[in-house]
């Protein structure tokens, strides 16, 4: 009964309507988990794949490039093939050179608003759609160790601008082709448009909103920060269209890298 | 209390949770009373959350020439001059502080560039008066005073219907009698003052955009308890209404649309309205489409479009169109926005228009003409009160919003019922509190005036032969809508005063099925008394009426008689049932001080 | 017109299956008008819960075809073919037929702190339309709760109810916190009380919201954001600190909660 009289108590156990059953939706509602389980799935298979392989990941001055895939990029390992090498580089290390930084784009993307919508109803089935049941039991959500670290997005996002500040000076790098002199080729492009993705993906990301604005109560009194937050406001809405393309050209552009530091094409020069 | 119902106890209790409520429960809770709300609905649901325009207040944040001496007359001059001026007096002075102190509680308001609240032009408002947020001002309301109520802690008793009030053995007011709706269960309360708040009673009429909670209620408990309603023929017929699809019938399409260059058409392609300009409107009104064109871009370079003529006026010309076959195939006319203005321009100007007709009529506004026909919108008639303290003529009871009368006369101008809601609201909380403190208040219930009531909505139940109610609630809706609706004769008035013995006997016949837990069928049929007492004192009234005024239209008297603005017609019962005879008189209206008259002789 | 076949879930706590009925439907209706005709003519006492009919008051949700939905804005021809299937909110106790005991909202609004204001200056506050916008869009919340139903917290975890107050309040929360004369710290309480760490942001609440709210983006993910500001990150804890020393002010100072 809707009675409200002065208690503020909320009662458990009451009997819910409807049939007993996970859900009464007769539309295609697990098309979307489905395809977010694919491309998910593809992704990490083929980027552990990439990351362990530890060759093909730069193109350099023999063919008259300098072309570095992101997965390996800043290269810090003193293993690091001539040339791809970072400013700094750690001596020792026998693994690839890309699981040491690897997981501050791993922990961005991880810890990203969009991608937990997307593991927890694909991968987690919690729920798997709405109005679906979960496949749960027990629910603490984001509460409890390890996922109360999903907190932790913010310092992701810091690292991150780093990252795409490095990506982007190797895309410009790269269109000072060794020996050539300034040029446009199709790997320069490809680099050019992957640093631009990522950026995209990160000023666009939920963290990166609330702190250029949305943090104030009063925007008149911000009017700057307002700027910030209005301008980035309309990228927010489109995170999960940047999230995807950026992961996906991310891949690509490695692809690319490989395919021509392993000898498959030679990377076309357009002028 | 020897009965075994549930019984709970009050110092004020409060019938209906709109705007009025709240803002009465929020009084007389500052007050230090125990206050009790009871809603037919769940809190916030009330009809409130339909208005759209805004809520007037003479706070002069865009003209700075208004104050409330203008808003005064404004409102004077809508209401035809059958107002109590005492309470145009009080609400013109008192909204714009309600206004402000919805902020203090939470309200976000359109704001001016100076950050002061935003005003906006409407019909009638002689500046921009109306203080609003987008076009769901009614919502903020509502939910503003929703959310103080309850960090009040306030009781608020939710989907309870109260059946009648209940006096003392002094006939003053001692609680009332209700049942749960989601139980069936009965339920009494004790109360030293009761306030009605209960909103409207379109619900009567065929094309109406009310729903199902305006029944009239609190009309009809307070004439039942001895309590006076006046103006009760005077009824707003909103000139556009949405005719078709069914499942939008009398949803309303905003006075915007025809603002913003929407012209009316009928069948045969013809802007009729040219063809229905009163000699008094003549010498403001475009004679031509060309002049009336140029007014919208500049409003000297050509006079008024007739399509902005008063809602009166436009009703009752589209009306005529229909009835000379010159309609829609759903009985309306033509509201053509689409060849007028682009698209862009009005997905701008009218974005929950577009919506609206887009989700629920699949009709592109843009591209389309909208069809649309008057409907029955609000009651200017209800409760005769005390403008001061919102009193009633029965000890005890009070009443506050679109259930009391007097203060809108014999039409209401737009975005005056959002400020009368809170002003008068304010104004029956303070009013009870000290009534309650005056020390007359009533003690215990009469109970075999709770028997009674029990009994009777428990009648349907015993007949295993009987009449669906809502068999009875349609044939009312279209009785009403045919004979009782925007353009009245005496013929159809007194035979809608015939009919409605008849549909008394229906009701005194009602069968339902099924249990009393949330029973609609039921709960219907207890709210059948109260429209058809509501129905009655309309018809008397428009019998009587002899003239056309505001929201009376008679056929055969078109014009408007001086006589018959000198008083209100007076509807009490004599027996105290709903079924008891009605008695009508004429109450001499409210006489004005002198300063107030000069305010009004200041324009004439 | 056509006769179409509703599927409605009758019954009351003590249980209740569907039943069937053949029902005209004509051009332009939506769910409720149809439900209406059941109700003017086989079913009398079939419980539905509405008022307006045109999608503002937000009282005629259920779940239509599995999915919730306002019953006065779900146009019939806009279902796919077949039986409509129209059953209660799941997420609440069932009262009858369509209607559920929603007074687990009611409960939770009754702990929401209310607005505190500084005094209201003479002629009233002064606030920019850009310091209103982000609220208003909270604002428009109609309460229909669908929001509160397809929430998979305590749709499918009954116990949560206890420490959760769901997306319609936590959009309440946001709509202070934004509130440019608010002068309430709320941040704990959701954290602590409300529940906001149970949502995992699976925006189920946005895809049903009839008023379009962007619940998730607008209001959840900025209040996550500022619990990370008061709790988790140490950078804005100690520019807290600092900029509160400088601020200290005589404005400060002169702030007092409203009456």
């Amino acid at each position: 009964m809707a009675v409200t009289e002065s208690s503020t108590n909320v009662v458990l156990g009451g009997t819910r309507g409807g049939p007993d059953v996970a859900t009464l939706r007769q539309d295609r509602w697990w098309l979307q988990p489905v395809v977010t389980v694919s491309v998910l799935t593809a992704f990490v298979i083929y980027s552990t794949w990439a990351a362990f392989q530890n060759k093909y990941y730069y193109v350099g001055a023999n063919v008259h490039r300098d072309l570095i895939s992101p997965f390996y990029s800043p290269c810090l390992a003193s293993n690091c093939v001539p040339g791809s090498k970072a400013g700094f580089a750690f001596s020792g290390w026998a693994l690839s050179p890309a699981l040491l930084i690897l997981i501050f784009p791993l922990g961005f993307r991880l810890t990203c608003y969009y991608y937990r919508r997307s593991y927890y109803r694909a991968f987690w089935w919690s729920p798997p759609a709405c109005a679906v049941s979960d496949a749960h039991a027990s629910y603490t959500g984001e509460t409890r160790f390890p996922l109360i670290m999903q907190n932790l997005h913010r310092y992701f996002f810091f690292a991150g601008l780093i990252f795409n500040t490095l990506l982007t000076y190797d895309a410009i790098r790269a269109f000072h082709q060794p020996g050539l002199g300034w040029g446009v080729t199709v790997g320069t492009i490809v680099l050019l448009v992957n640093a631009a993705l990522l950026w995209l993906y990160s000023l666009s990301c939920h963290a990166c909103r609330h702190l250029c604005g949305g943090q104030v109560k009063s925007f008149s009194k911000h009017p700057i920060r307002y700027r910030f937050w209005k301008f980035l406001t309309p990228l927010n809405a489109k995170h999960m269209n940047f999230a995807w393309a950026s992961l996906i050209f991310v891949a690509l552009t490695d692809v690319y890298v490989r395919l021509v530091a392993s000898g498959v094409f030679s990377d076309y020069k357009i002028f | 209390m020897t009965s075994s119902y549930e019984h709970h106890d009050y110092d004020v209790l409060i019938i209906g949770a709109g705007g009025a409520g709240l803002r009465a429960a929020i009084e007389a809770k500052q007050r230090g009373l125990k206050v009790g709300i009871i809603t037919k609905s769940l809190l916030g649901k009330a009809h409130t959350v339909m208005a759209e325009g805004g809520m007037a207040a003479a706070m002069g944040n865009v003209s700075a020439e208004d104050n409330w001496q203008v808003h005064f007359r404004d409102t004077m001059r809508g209401g035809k001059f059958l107002n109590n001026n005492r309470m145009a007096e009080l609400h013109a002075k008192e909204s714009p502080d309600r206004v402000r102190e919805l902020e203090q509680w939470g309200a976000l308001f359109d704001r001016t560039k100076e950050g002061k609240i935003l005003q906006r032009d409407f019909g009638g408002h002689r500046y921009a008066r109306l203080a609003h947020v987008g076009d769901r001002t009614g919502l903020e309301l509502i939910r503003t005073l929703q959310q103080k109520v309850v960090s009040m802690d306030t009781d608020v008793f939710m989907e309870c219907k109260v059946l009648k009030l209940v006096h003392d053995e002094n006939g003053r007011i001692a609680g009332c009698v209700a049942y749960w709706r989601p139980t069936g269960e009965f339920v009494t309360f004790s109360a030293k003052a009761i306030i009605l708040a209960t909103g409207g009673a379109g619900k009567s009429w065929k094309f109406t955009s009310n729903s199902w909670e305006g029944t009239g209620d609190g009309h009809a408990m307070a004439l039942w308890a001895g309590a006076q309603l006046i103006d009760m023929e005077c009824i707003q017929f909103h000139p556009t209404g949405m005719v078709w699809p069914l499942s939008v019938r009398g949803l309303l399409v905003t006075e915007g649309v025809r603002g913003d260059g929407g012209v009316l058409r009928n069948s045969e392609g013809q802007r009729f309205m040219f063809n229905y300009v009163a000699p008094m409107f003549r010498d403001e009104t475009a004679e031509s489409e060309e002049e009336g064109d140029k007014w919208y871009d500049d409003h000297a370079a050509g006079r008024r479009p007739p399509e902005l003529l008063p809602r009166d006026e436009v009703a009752r010309a589209i009306n005529s169109e229909v009835k000379a076959g010159r309609g829609t195939p759903h009985g309306g006319v033509y509201l053509d926005i689409a060849s007028r203005r682009t698209p862009e321009f009005i997905r701008r100007r009218l974005p929950s228009m577009y919506h609206q007709f887009m989700e629920l009529a699949g009709v592109d506004i843009t591209s389309e003409p909208m069809e649309i026909g008057p409907t029955c919108h609000y009651i200017m008639g209800g409760v005769k009160v005390d403008a001061d303290s919102a009193a009633t003529l029965v000890p005890g009871l009070f009443a506050a919003g679109e259930c009391a009368g007097g203060m809108h006369g014999a039409n209401r101008l737009g975005g005056n019922s959002l400020s009368d809601l809170v002003v008068f609201g304010r104004r029956a909380g303070m009013g009870a509190a000290d009534y309650i403190e005056s020390g007359q208040a009533a003690t215990s219930l009469d109970m075999s005036e709770v028997e009674e009531a029990v009994q009777e909505a428990l009648a349907p139940f015993d007949r295993t032969e009987g009449e669906n109610p809502y068999d009875i609630q349609r044939d009312l809706q279209e009785m009403m809508q045919l004979n009782v609706g925007i353009i009245r004769t005496a013929g159809e008035i007194e035979d809608a005063i015939t009919q409605l013995e008849t549909f008394t006997d229906r009701v005194k016949n009602i069968a339902v099925k099924g249990g009393r837990a949330y029973n609609p069928g039921w709960n219907l049929a207890t709210d059948l008394p109260a429209m058809l007492t509501v129905c009655k004192t309309v018809a008397r009234g428009a019998s009587l009426r002899k003239e056309s005024r505001g929201g009376h239209t008679r056929e055969d008297f078109p014009k408007a008689d001086p006589e018959f603005a000198k008083f209100n017609f007076a509807h009490t019962t004599s027996g105290g049932n709903w079924d008891s005879e009605i008695v009508t008189v004429e109450s001499p209206l409210l006489p004005m001080p002198d300063e107030l008259k000069a305010l009004l002789e200041e324009t004439k | 017109m056509a006769d179409v076949t509703m599927r409605i879930w009758r019954g009351d706590a003590s249980g209740g299956d569907f039943e069937n009925y053949s029902v005209e439907q004509n051009e332009g209706e939506v769910v409720l008008d149809v439900i209406h005709r059941i109700q003017a003519t086989e079913a009398p006492d079939l419980a539905c819960r509405w008022n307006c009919k045109a999608g503002k008051c937000g009282s005629c949700a259920a779940e239509i075809n599995g999915k919730p939905r306002l019953m006065c804005m779900t146009r019939m021809d806009q279902l796919p073919e077949g039986p409509v299937t129209v059953t209660p909110m799941k997420t609440f106790p069932i009262i009858r037929d369509l209607v559920t005991d929603v007074s687990f909202n009611f409960e939770q609004a009754k702990k929401v702190p209310a607005l505190m204001p500084p005094p209201m200056p003479e002629g009233g506050y002064i606030m920019f339309q850009e310091d209103v916008e982000r609220g208003q869009e909270f604002r428009k919340c109609i309460e229909c709760f669908m929001c509160q139903d397809v929430c998979h917290v305590i749709r499918d975890h009954e116990a949560n109810k206890l420490h959760y107050s769901g997306p319609r309040f936590f959009i309440r929360y946001a709509e202070l916190e934004m509130h440019p004369l608010d002068m309430n710290d709320r941040r704990d309480l959701v954290r602590e009380e409300m529940g906001l760490g149970y949502c995992n942001i699976t925006k189920c609440c946005t895809e049903v919201c009839p008023e379009h709210i962007k619940i998730t983006d607008n209001a959840i993910i900025p209040l996550k954001e500022r619990v990370v500001d008061a709790h988790y990150d140490p950078v804005a804890w100690l520019g807290r600190k600092i900029r509160r020393k400088t601020k200290t002010s005589a404005a400060d100072a002169a702030v007092q909660p409203a009456p």
